[in-house]
């Protein structure tokens, strides 16, 4: 199958900035490709740039076949973009909204408003329809962003931070509808700079630092990367700690805690193993499994949350 | 769909947009506001005195005088439109969308100009009812009227243009709204309120060779049936001029800003 998005060499400075370095990237239609980062990392440039917004200053791009640079029209036809920031007309109504780009997609006056009564429908707009915007609340807006960016229906969806700012339950129903586009085939390119989000919603990750892409793979294939698995083991008291921890010898342990870390890699054969030379029994017994946190400070050497405002 | 009918059919839909926010949030009273207090000011206040220093009988002959530079200020103020909404609309969000997706380039700043030009004309009419009301009476016929009509038109969707144009150009809705401020001078530098040749040297020597003289003398003689001389051509000419520097500046500036280098 032909790639949804294609990325060779790609390279954006602004100033003495370098923003992208020599970016490749090739992303698969249908399902979600996420871009990890923290901010500054050049997520958002590079939406930018595929959505013909910005041109890059060396290096090819293309969507759904077609370079970016040299025939804008043919990509802009294709994708539909939901930015961190609200792209909405705060003068009119949600449903104003969404009849004002059923017009610029030249849907036609009936199937417009076919599709508007759709997706004010499927977005939980419908009684909120007829009212301005400045009534609206901020998981409001959002989906009303998104159902105006699905009016025709994309094939190739950006999602540029698409739940910062939102409320948890906001952001789990925004990650509903992201699954359900997936489900009908459209080609997902979110950025996030939430670890959880990438894990829970991508198919495969990229994960972005300072303008270069620095691993790329599924989800569990990052997190097999690094070392970090461990089984925690926390005791009443210092006798029983120190008790186990003789038991234990692999283990490390945290005083301060009254507690045990034992390497594993969380297979139950292993969990087992650790059970079975217990004699004394631990108040509490928890499975930490990599999280991506551990993945994006093993793959960059430092946290992304030094430089991410989350 | 043709590229033309593309174009079309995006202007039109952007016009709606652009009306639909004119009735939400009307700036059509402070169109109105400005010609009104100096229609009022000049014809009641200052009007016996000025009305004589015409040549004429008072403030009913100055009023006759008067009414063509009111039209016009009428008219200049609306640059203030375009420039507002599209200074505003740049600064939003929204428009990032618009230039993402497969619209028409120039269908958004038509929207603008072709929405503001129909306010300005709307708010042009009512200055000229309130004239009517104060006793004025022009002494055209009826292809007088209409001529007088498209006089106006033009120059109002040139001047759309230029505001468009301001728009694009501002960093922002405050410095978009003081940008034509000078444009709404020019009616009074010219033969608008007192004629020409009562002004000093240097100031009647501009006053006679800016646009809104011929402007005024032309839409003088259409409304009075007069003889519009020089005065017609030289405000088509103006109008050519002004609407092409608007058009290709306010075009070349949002194309420069669309896609960012």
């Amino acid at each position: 199958m032909p790639s949804a998005i294609e990325l060779e060499g790609l390279s954006k400075s602004f100033g003495e900035k370098v923003v992208l370095d020599q970016l490749d990237l090739d992303v698969s239609p249908a399902g979600v490709f996420a871009l990890l980062g923290p901010n500054g990392a050049g997520k958002t440039t590079i939406v930018h740039i595929l959505s013909t917004l910005l041109r890059p200053d060396s290096g090819v791009a293309r969507v759904g076949g077609h370079d970016v640079v040299a025939q804008p029209e043919a990509v802009r036809a294709l994708i539909g973009l939901t930015g961190q920031f609200s792209a909405v007309d705060n003068l009119l109504t949600g449903e104003e909204n969404l009849r004002l780009m059923a017009d610029l997609r030249h849907l036609g006056r009936k199937e417009g408003a076919r599709r508007t009564r759709e997706l004010l429908e499927r977005f939980d707009l419908t009684e909120a329809a007829g009212k301005p915007l400045s009534t609206y609340s901020g998981g409001m807006r959002r989906r009303l962003d998104l159902a105006m960016t699905l009016i025709s229906r994309p094939s190739i969806v950006f999602l540029d931070e698409p739940t910062t700012g939102l409320d948890p339950r906001s952001r789990v129903e925004m990650w509903q509808i992201v699954r359900e586009l997936v489900a009908a085939g459209t080609t997902i390119f979110l950025t996030t700079q939430y670890l959880e989000e990438a894990d829970q919603l991508a198919d495969r990750i990229a994960v972005l630092d300072r303008g270069t892409i620095v691993a790329d793979g599924t989800p569990a294939e990052l997190k097999r990367r690094v070392p970090g698995g461990r089984i925690r083991l926390e005791f009443s008291d210092e006798h029983a700690l120190t008790h186990a921890a003789t038991t234990l010898p692999d283990a490390t342990r945290d005083d301060a805690a009254l507690a045990l870390d034992v390497p594993s890699d969380g297979s139950f054969a292993s969990i087992r193993a650790v059970m079975d030379r217990l004699e004394s029994e631990p108040l509490t017994f928890t499975i930490h499994t990599p999280d991506l946190d551990d993945v994006f400070f093993a793959l960059t050497g430092h946290e992304a949350t030094q430089e991410a405002a989350r | 769909m043709s590229t033309l009918a593309h174009t079309v059919s995006d202007s039109a839909t952007m016009l709606r947009r652009n009306l639909k926010h004119a009735v939400r949030y009307p700036v059509i009273t402070y169109l109105i506001m400005t010609p009104l207090i100096f229609l009022v000011l000049f014809v009641y206040v200052f009007g016996d005195t000025l009305g004589t220093g015409i040549g004429g009988a008072g403030s009913d002959a100055y009023l006759d005088y008067v009414v063509p530079g009111v039209l016009l200020l009428t008219i200049a103020g609306g640059v203030t439109g375009p420039a507002l909404s599209v200074s505003k609309d740049l600064t939003e969000g929204i428009i990032a969308r618009f230039r993402t997706m497969d619209i028409s380039r120039s269908a958004v700043l038509s929207g603008h100009v072709l929405g503001n030009l129909i306010q300005v004309l709307l708010a042009t009419a009512i200055v000229l009812a309130v004239a009517l009301l104060m006793g004025f009476r022009g002494d055209a016929s009826l292809w007088g009227w209409l001529g007088a009509a498209g006089l106006l038109t033009a120059i109002g969707y040139a001047l759309c243009w230029l505001g468009a144009a301001f728009g694009v150009f501002a960093k922002g809705v405050e410095s978009a709204s003081n940008l034509p401020m000078p444009l709404m001078i020019l009616p009074f530098l010219g033969s608008g309120f007192v004629p020409t040749e009562s002004m000093p040297g240097w100031l009647q020597w501009f006053a006679e060779h800016q646009p809104f003289t011929p402007f005024i003398e032309a839409l003088r003689a259409l409304l009075f049936g007069t003889e519009l001389g020089d005065n017609g051509w030289l405000s088509l000419v103006w109008v050519v001029v002004l609407g092409l520097i608007g058009w290709l500046w306010a075009r070349h500036l949002y194309e420069r800003k669309s896609v960012r280098a």
